[in-house]
């Protein structure tokens, strides 16, 4: 059984890689096509909840004038990883990342130490394996 | 009053600066991340309690002998809007000082904190769209981002944690277990409520050196204790190399697009090397009298000046 984010990814995948705006009748079929678990058999009333969930949160937009509603994605994929990795790097000028990376920062000559030290190390390896 | 009012003084003084610098700059804390950890909290949390005492209790000499009389007795004057006849503007501008200090505080704290969640949350749903769960590893998603990056998203009912394809590309089955570990460590431990803690004083204080030197220290403390952990699921060379991995190969990009920003703004710099070196050149563990005694210290800190308000 997908979960509501499952299928919200699903439904992204599907705006995200789809050139037109699509009715939720088209969405249906395309996740039905897509073979990915849990979307083969979504009703068009979960897909209709799924997408306003994701306009509620600003991904997708809903066209209106026509019937039935069109929906597209607010921002491609790319531009969302490059936001987000902005985010992740405290590359972003608004906000500062409210998380904890594996590696901060690193200077350039902190980084060329740590180089020089790799190849040290392999080469060390590789005596000890000798030896 | 007076007496308590000076003692608290000189104690605000002493951990605003000489203390934090010596700590700062001390060589065990690498021995037992930890315990520095509790003495970092400790310092910051008597040294804010000290400096809004010494001048909640000089303001309040006019107002009685000791604490809560005296508090009771302001409030009294406040609804009367009456003042002691030995109340001068020097305790009047004390009492202001310690309420709009303490609350520049609180407010910081609670600013800082809405904020980050808020963050998290919108990161966290980001995340959820963007990245696949990867198999075998409950909470763990990957990115498809070329950048060798791994990070956690604490968050209030589900954590998670993030590496990219970049990272995953980058680092073998080891190594990876020894980030995934890390991570893990930051998420069970709560780092993230420390750090938002010493992030919180920074800004409320940026024009304070020592606030900065904190959060950096506290900053580099919780990565050695994660460290410390997935030093249990690898072997410390494994860790090491993982580490100087990710972080030569996030400098080593030709076209620098994402990673331009890694040469400008070092302010955390020499953090990756002293984790590195701590690694590959252990010293051993701070004697476990050594880290009581710190730990006494740590206690004592905070029970002098909650002592010297409640008793005197």
């Amino acid at each position: 059984m997908a979960t509501l984010g499952d299928l919200e990814r699903a439904v992204m995948d599907v705006l995200w890689s789809s050139d037109d705006a699509l009715s939720a009748n088209d969405l249906r079929d395309r996740l039905h096509a897509s073979d990915r678990d849990g979307a083969r058999d979504v009703a068009v009333t979960t897909v209709l909840t799924v997408l306003s969930r994701l306009e509620g949160k600003n991904f997708v937009s809903r066209d209106r004038s026509m019937r039935p509603h069109l929906y597209r994605s607010v921002t491609s994929r790319a531009e969302h990883t490059a936001g987000l990795m902005h985010e992740v790097l405290g590359t972003a000028p608004d906000r500062e990342a409210a998380l904890a990376r594996f590696i901060g920062s690193v200077s350039p000559a902190e980084a060329e130490t740590l180089r020089e030290l790799l190849g040290a190390s392999s080469r060390n390896a590789a005596s000890s394996n000798r030896q | 009053m007076f007496f308590t009012s000076a003692v608290l003084a000189c104690l605000a003084v002493l951990l605003a600066w000489p203390v934090p610098l010596l700590l700062s700059r001390a060589q065990w804390p690498s021995r037992a991340p930890g315990t520095a950890l509790v003495l970092w909290q400790a310092i910051a949390l008597a040294g804010g309690l000290s400096m809004i005492g010494a001048f909640v209790t000089y303001g309040l000499i006019p107002f009685g002998p000791n604490l809560l009389g005296a508090l009771a007795e302001v409030t009294r004057h406040l609804f009367d809007g009456t003042l002691p006849s030995s109340a001068d503007l020097g305790h009047i501008f004390a009492l202001c000082i310690a309420v709009l200090f303490a609350g520049h505080l609180l407010l910081n704290l609670a600013l800082t904190i809405a904020r980050t969640e808020r963050q998290r949350s919108r990161h966290l749903s980001l995340i959820n769209l963007l990245s696949a769960p990867m198999p075998d590893r409950p909470g763990t998603r990957v990115l498809d981002h070329p950048a060798p990056v791994a990070y956690c998203l604490p968050g209030m009912s589900r954590s998670v944690t993030v590496l990219s394809e970049g990272l995953v590309s980058l680092l073998d089955a080891e190594q990876l277990r020894a980030v995934i570990a890390h991570e893990r460590t930051h998420l069970r431990q709560q780092h993230h409520i420390v750090l938002v803690a010493f992030k919180s004083w920074h800004s409320a204080l940026p024009w304070f050196p020592i606030a900065n030197r904190a959060e950096n220290a506290v900053g580099l403390l919780v990565e050695m204790l994660a460290d410390d952990q997935a030093r249990r699921v690898v072997d410390d060379n494994t860790l090491a190399t993982a580490i100087a991995l990710v972080a030569s190969e996030g400098t080593d990009r030709p076209d620098g697009s994402t990673l331009e920003h890694l040469h400008s703004r070092d302010t955390s710099s020499g953090v990756v090397g002293r984790r590195v070196e701590r690694l590959l050149s252990p010293h051993p563990p701070l004697s476990a009298s050594a880290r009581i005694s710190v730990l006494v210290v740590s206690f004592a800190l905070l029970l002098v000046p909650t002592l010297l308000l409640v008793v005197i």
